[in-house]
């Protein structure tokens, strides 16, 4: 398989912290792979190293075949980096950043030029191109990142939280913008904390905690880590909550248990379970306004590898 | 593990903006830094304080406070402080490239500079270039303010011009040695501490306030190697008449001194640090 980065074995310690501890990362051309895991997992020490602003103690990385420290120069001309740490300028206009990126990258001034405008309508910045980025919204700030790590037309793109404290309707916009970049072709490297997000975008998705890969595979794949799947059963009478346990607990044989208010959720080997309850339900008279067989969230997958809830991490 | 043999990817947008190597890099990407910097700097000029109103002050509370007890005449004061005043100003305005260097290097607009194919050194080189115009707008403001306090150019305007661009390229080899402290400080105010710390010696340690032989001679001793105090007499000397070639040699010899050793080692910390 053709990788368009890849990475073996990367250790980078800090004193006698171990950032990362032998990390491998891989995606084959125009694919997503999703990077998840808590804070202080390294999984931003792992972007440094393949966007060449860090060296590994061990371990080695290519980017298009090129090694990410000895071919650095040539690795820098098909990435792009963008995210919590690699910004723009905020003194300087949208145009004045995106021009400035095109003119590093050896574009001569008129194609700069025209290149910012092209990436500045793309985005929907053309309006705010003249203004000072400092003036933009949480949501423009993150596109005029996205545009400034595109200026090259970059092979390899990663994504370092690109969009933590973002509001769910751009950070919708965010995930359209990484859609169309895979179906140009590139391939994205995104780090995430959101396993909602890992699973929207990714093709693969790596689980790192403390600084080794812990699970790798598809998001289906993960979840199937987990076990099987869950049945979960929303009487439309609460009053009859119990009795929807009991007929959960008989079919599974399994107890089931009600993890948020008027809802039971049971573990099932498979789907003839499934049609078993419903018939069962419907032989007691349970009438339910929401029932479902359903894969477990990632957020579930998280907390059975590690013994950790992703989302308390965030708060720690 | 098998070793997989990477093919770079086609991507389908590659056009003809992609970007492909040209000659002489490290100059036009350091020009196009210096050109952020010079925005950056117009965009906000309150930064320009410390070279527009502070040297003003400085003139003004100096002549009228000491011109009279130190030369008997505010007027001739005047004329005796303000081509070392102006070299005082220019070599401190040097130090602010440093402590810019040190809050940029947070942001994470450094490290998407680190990402791309430019020079390593580029970045500094830009910034240090474009801090020229803090230079520049010293000058102009110290001598208008000169000028309008009744200072003379008793040696017409060319040896004046030649005096600016020896102390502007003093300060240009000078200011390497606080770009190198940003680069190995952790915070900007320490950055400003420790250079000021150096300032103080270089700039007050000089003829600059009262002439050299009313010092005592552990002092004058100090004058006669601090490379600022050349450059003060060597500025007098241009402006206002007196001996110059010595003095010239001297800031020559010590600019392309600090720059030798100062810019690689800044070159080399800014490399190390991540």
């Amino acid at each position: 398989m053709e990788y368009a980065f890849e990475a073996r074995g990367l250790v980078k310690r800090y004193g006698k912290t171990t950032a990362l501890a032998g990390l491998d990362l891989s995606a084959p051309q125009g694919t997503v792979l999703g990077v998840l895991g808590p804070n202080g997992a390294g999984k931003t020490t792992a972007v440094r190293i393949l966007a060449t602003l860090l060296r590994p103690d061990e371990g080695r990385a290519f980017v298009g075949g090129l090694d990410v420290v000895k071919d650095a120069a040539k690795v820098r001309r098909l990435i792009g980096l963008t995210g919590q740490y690699a910004s723009v300028d905020e003194d300087l206009t949208g145009m004045q950043n995106l021009v400035l990126i095109g003119q590093l990258l050896d574009l001569r001034k008129s194609e700069a030029i025209a290149r910012a405008t092209e990436l500045l309508a793309e985005f929907g910045l053309a309006d705010a191109g003249a203004r000072q980025a400092k003036t933009y919204s949480g949501g423009m700030r993150r596109r005029l990142d996205l545009a400034a790590s595109l200026v090259g037309r970059p092979d390899v793109i990663y994504l370092d939280e690109p969009t933590t404290g973002l509001d769910p309707s751009k950070r919708d916009d965010v995930w359209n913008i990484v859609r169309g970049l895979v179906k140009d072709g590139v391939t994205v490297l995104l780090t995430t904390q959101y396993l909602e997000e890992a699973d929207a975008l990714a093709d693969e998705i790596t689980v790192v905690d403390h600084g080794r890969s812990i699970a790798h595979g598809t998001p289906a794949q993960l979840k199937q880590i987990v076990g099987g799947q869950t049945i979960l059963a929303r009487p439309a009478d609460p009053a009859r909550l119990a009795e929807t346990e009991a007929i959960l607990t008989s079919v599974s044989g399994r107890p089931a248990e009600s993890p948020s208010r008027g809802v039971v959720t049971v573990p099932v080997d498979g789907d003839a379970q499934f049609t078993e309850a419903v018939a069962r339900l419907a032989q007691a008279g349970v009438s339910v306004t929401e029932l479902s067989l359903r894969l477990p969230s990632l957020d579930e997958v998280f907390f059975t590898l590690t013994g950790q809830r992703a989302t308390d991490e965030e708060a720690a | 593990m098998t070793t997989t043999t990477l093919s770079p990817v086609q991507s389908p947008k590659t056009a003809p903006t992609r970007s492909q190597p040209r000659p002489f890099g490290l100059v036009r990407h350091s020009l196009a830094l210096a050109r952020r910097s010079l925005i950056k700097t117009i965009r906000t000029p309150e930064q320009l304080l410390d070279v527009t109103l502070q040297p003003i002050i400085f003139v003004v509370l100096f002549v009228f406070l000491l011109g009279g007890a130190i030369a008997g005449d505010t007027h001739q004061y005047l004329q005796f402080l303000l081509p070392a005043i102006l070299v005082q100003t220019v070599v401190f305005a040097s130090v602010a490239t440093g402590v810019s260097l040190n809050t940029d290097l947070k942001k994470g607009v450094f490290d998407r500079f680190r990402s791309l194919p430019i020079g390593r050194s580029a970045p500094l080189i830009g910034s240090v270039l474009g801090d020229l115009i803090r230079y520049v707008v010293a000058t102009l403001s110290l001598t208008i303010c000169g000028l309008v306090l009744g200072f003379e150019l008793v040696n017409g305007i060319v040896p004046a011009l030649a005096a600016v661009v020896m102390t502007i390229g003093f300060a240009f080899c000078l200011s390497w040695a606080f770009v190198l402290l940003g680069m190995v400080l952790r915070e900007p105010g320490a950055v400003q501490g420790v250079a000021f710390l150096t300032m103080f010696p270089l700039t007050f340690g000089t003829g600059m306030m009262a002439p050299v032989d009313t010092l005592p001679g552990w002092l004058q001793s100090w004058v006669q190697v601090n490379p600022v105090a050349h450059a003060m007499e060597a500025a007098r000397g241009l402006m206002i008449g007196g001996p110059v070639a010595g003095h010239v040699v001297w800031v020559v010899a010590w600019g392309l001194g600090l720059l030798a050793v100062f810019a690689p080692l800044a070159v080399r910390a800014y490399r190390r640090r991540t």
